[in-house]
């Protein structure tokens, strides 16, 4: 540790004020900040402080992450074994969908981090460390088949267009991951929805095996067919983006998040209540039992990106309400818009995306709306008296 | 009886090093200051020079444009330096004792007949009256402006703070008159609160003329603002004043004994003081007058040379880094004592164990231990960064108010905003604990402070 440590300060001038490569500034310092905690002490305020910082709460979350990743890939492996009728063992499959999930990885971190330092740089700011939480989220949000060059360039317009424009990590609007994805859906729809884009191989012509459909549970339900088992889709053994199918995996992660007290439980306690209440709903007014209404309420919350959305989406505090109580209404109106644009729009098959990026959109405004509400509180009190 | 108010939320810091409950330390102070820093927005005027004899209660310092508040000096001897800052700010005047103990003499009134206006002329020519913090704002107040109330905290819940009903125990019957004579300043009454867990055998459940109140819960329980925002809550146009015991105290001898006597006995606390107790000294001390209480060796089992000591004046989340020839501020009740966080600790962010940290978040296992001490230092812990958490701040502020829409409205200088938002009803030491648990490394303190300077500048 000290050669280290020794190393770091042998260089570290070359890289300060008036050094050779003192325009390299924030990419040393991110890199000397993620070897060693900083010897900074405080200079004003509070002079003790929590050891939390943000890089250990990115940690957490990428933790919680790592279920619903080594699933996806297990999963990617699985479903292009049932696809194709090839027969592999556990470790053949683990290793086919390590193969092709691993190099989507590498590529939203390679890129994205890249014009995180790039940006960091231009400001002089300090990296920060947001896009270590959207660098995972992304590749598990897209099909598995999505060309690299496309998941590529779906990052560099969420990072850009996304976050760095509104000024960086903390005052994006929307969450960066699901701009890439909605990117990536508008401007390659071909690549992002139909029944082959969902399992690895399909959309090269591998050979299909005679009655394996590529379909995920939610163009079935659309097309009114029949759904696979609840335990199927809670366990994740169905065709969908990369993380997002095993409910299961998805609610360890959750379950870290809510013990860490990192991610907001009103949120995704509301967001699943919302979805279910929705759904309920639906059930009760569906016309026949074909339906898309008629679809049982719980299999919604297990279906798609919805268990996904809520736990690692929704609770994004930089773009999810900031106020407790607008936690509730936020939560719950993303369950309700999801399930709503699943059922009643036949052009988008999943909600979940949608509803988050719109009621991130009205965060702020939920937040207003409380904020006024104690404002008036507090002016009502000085009528009083 | 009382009414009983219960807190949820807050946070008291596991720091290491309370003060047993021993007086170790009668000091006779050597060299005493006066710092003007102390007091909020004071616009001060010297009225002495060096080489000037003064007593103790001779002012030292007026303020330019409010020229009825006055500091004096806490001792008698001769004044030997005075220290300027930047810009010529005028930062501690220094005064070496004579050790001769002369005070300025002050006739007062018979505290039982004094009518409102001697007892303010009192307190005015005594140089007392800089012990009150007025609300909002925490400045001195005007004594033309009746206050709504008067608000005494009788507990201090921040970090190792000292035990007032044991620093206080002998001082009951001054406290008793100092009270007397204040609920005549305000219609409203004197307010005290006490904890409820030790309500029954505070010295202080017996005073006369207050109304008592009993908070539950952990600090900011004790901050007299978070108190008075559930007494009675500072709406815009109204002044409360508060004032700390040890000054009611001051005020109750200034009437029986005529002098400018501020003898008050403070903790020295922290994890790098050593027979962690109780002295006896006076506002302005220097701290060469405690160094033996300083652990310089530090941790003794560690090969590495011990870190170097950071002198506080007052409490770990609000009080002073004075050094170790710094000077004891005049509302200081205590001494803090810790490490200068100065080191590197390799992927310190993301080792699951670090037994020496302390965490409110469960990311650290310092959940398991609810009842370990920590020996916490002045590392940052982090870098500062963008504010990315949200809901943090509102589980340690008991408090109706938004503290990061508050903040932002700070920073945007929205002066309506601010006022909506509840600028009045705070000052920094209620957010404090908003510093110690932002894992952005945000400086809440220094921001609500810019807003309260803010507001009095655009409100006068």
């Amino acid at each position: 540790m000290k050669a280290i440590r020794k190393l770091v300060d042998n260089i570290k001038p070359t890289f300060s004020k008036g050094g050779k490569l003192s325009f390299l500034h924030s990419t040393f310092d991110a890199f000397e900040t993620f070897l060693f905690v900083p010897n900074t002490v405080t200079k004003k305020g509070s002079h003790i402080r929590d050891s939390i910082e943000l890089k250990r709460t990115m940690t957490m979350v990428i933790i919680a992450l790592l279920p619903a990743l080594l699933f996806g890939m297990w999963n990617v492996g699985y479903q292009h074994s049932l696809a194709t009728g090839a027969n592999m063992d556990f470790w053949q499959i683990v290793l086919y969908g390590f193969i092709k999930v691993f190099p989507m990885v590498v590529v939203s971190y390679v890129v994205g981090l890249g014009i995180e330092f790039v940006s960091a740089q231009i400001r002089g700011h300090e990296v920060n460390e947001g896009y270590l939480v959207t660098g995972m989220l992304v590749p598990l949000i897209m099909p598995v088949d999505l060309p690299l060059w496309m998941l590529a360039l779906s990052v560099v317009f969420a990072v850009i267009v996304g976050k760095e424009v509104f000024g960086g990590t903390g005052m994006n609007i929307w969450n960066p991951a699901l701009i890439a994805r909605a990117f990536a859906f508008f401007a390659y729809p071909s690549h992002m929805s139909g029944d082959k884009v969902w399992v690895a191989g399909l959309t090269k012509g591998e050979g299909i095996v005679d009655g394996f459909s590529g379909a995920t549970p939610l163009a079935n339900a659309q097309a009114g067919l029949d759904l696979p088992s609840f335990q199927d889709m809670f366990l994740g053994i169905i065709p969908g983006s990369v993380g997002e199918t095993s409910t299961l995996a998805i609610l360890l992660g959750a379950a870290l998040l809510l013990f860490t007290g990192i991610a907001s439980w009103r949120i995704m306690l509301s967001v699943f209540a919302g979805g279910l209440l929705t759904g309920l709903f639906l059930n009760l007014v569906a016309p026949s039992p074909e339906s898309y209404l008629a679809v049982p309420a719980w299999n919604h919350l297990v279906m798609g990106g919805f268990a996904f959305g809520a736990v690692f989406m929704a609770t994004d505090p930089v773009t999810g309400s900031q106020t407790e109580k607008g936690k509730w209404f936020y939560g719950f109106l993303i369950g309700f818009f999801a399930v709503i644009i699943r059922v009643f729009n036949p052009g988008y098959p999943e909600g979940m995306m949608l509803a988050i990026l719109l009621l991130n959109t009205f965060a702020p405004l939920i937040d207003h709306i409380v904020v006024q509400a104690s404002i008036k509180k507090r002016l009502r009190r000085a009528v009083i008296k | 009886m009382s009414d009983h108010i219960r807190l949820r939320k807050g946070l008291n810091i596991p720091l290491k090093g309370d003060a047993k409950n021993q007086i170790t330390k009668t000091v006779s102070v050597d060299i005493a200051a006066v710092k003007p820093t102390d007091y909020k927005a004071l616009n001060a005027k010297l009225l002495v020079k060096e080489g000037d004899e003064v007593k103790a209660g001779t002012p030292v310092l007026v303020d330019k444009k409010r020229a009825f508040i006055k500091i004096c000096s806490p001792i008698s001897g001769k004044v030997s330096r005075i220290v300027r800052g930047e810009k010529r700010k005028l930062l501690e005047i220094v005064i070496e004792s004579d050790h001769k103990n002369e005070y300025e003499s002050f006739t007062t009134p018979n505290p039982k007949s004094a009518t409102k206006g001697e007892i303010i002329n009192a307190l005015l020519d005594s140089g007392l009256w800089a012990t009150f913090k007025q609300r909002p704002y925490g400045t001195i107040p005007d004594p033309e402006i009746e206050p709504k109330a008067i608000f005494i905290s009788g507990f201090d819940s921040s970090p190792l703070a000292p035990d007032l009903d044991f620093a206080l125990k002998t001082e009951i019957e001054n406290i008793q008159t100092g009270i007397d004579l204040l609920s005549k300043l305000s219609t409203g009454g004197v307010h005290l609160a006490l904890h409820a867990s030790n309500y029954a055998s505070s010295p202080f459940h017996r005073m006369e003329k207050v109304v008592i109140h009993t908070f539950d819960g952990v600090h900011p329980a004790g901050n007299v603002g978070v108190q008075i925002h559930h007494i009675s809550p500072i709406n815009k146009g109204e002044v409360a004043w508060t004032i700390d015991l040890y000054n009611v105290a001051a005020i109750g001898r200034l009437f029986k004994k005529g002098i400018y006597d501020l003898r008050k006995i403070i903790a020295i606390t922290g994890p790098r003081a050593k027979h962690t107790s109780y002295i006896e000294t006076l506002p302005g001390m220097c701290l060469t007058e405690i160094k033996e209480y300083a652990d310089i060796k530090g941790d003794e089992k560690s090969k590495e040379a011990p870190l170097p000591i950071r002198y506080i004046s007052g409490n770990a989340l609000t009080g002073e880094n004075v050094g170790k020839d710094g000077y004891l501020g005049f509302f200081h009740n205590q001494i803090t004592l810790l490490s200068e966080g100065s080191y590197y600790e390799m992927l310190g962010w993301v080792k699951p164990f670090r037994a020496k940290k302390f965490s409110i978040s469960h990311s650290y296992f310092s959940w398991l231990f609810p009842k370990k001490r920590y020996s916490l230092d002045t590392n940052l812990n982090g870098g500062e960064r963008a504010l990315v958490v949200t809901g943090l701040y509102e589980k340690v502020v008991p408090m109706d108010i938004y503290p990061m829409y508050l903040m932002k409205a700070i920073m945007a200088e929205d002066i309506d905003k601010m006022e909506q938002l509840g600028i009045y009803e705070v000052i920094e030491e209620d957010l404090a604990l908003c510093d110690f648990v932002c894992p952005s490394k945000t400086e809440v303190q220094e921001i609500i402070s810019r807003g309260i300077e803010l507001m009095i500048k655009e409100m006068s």
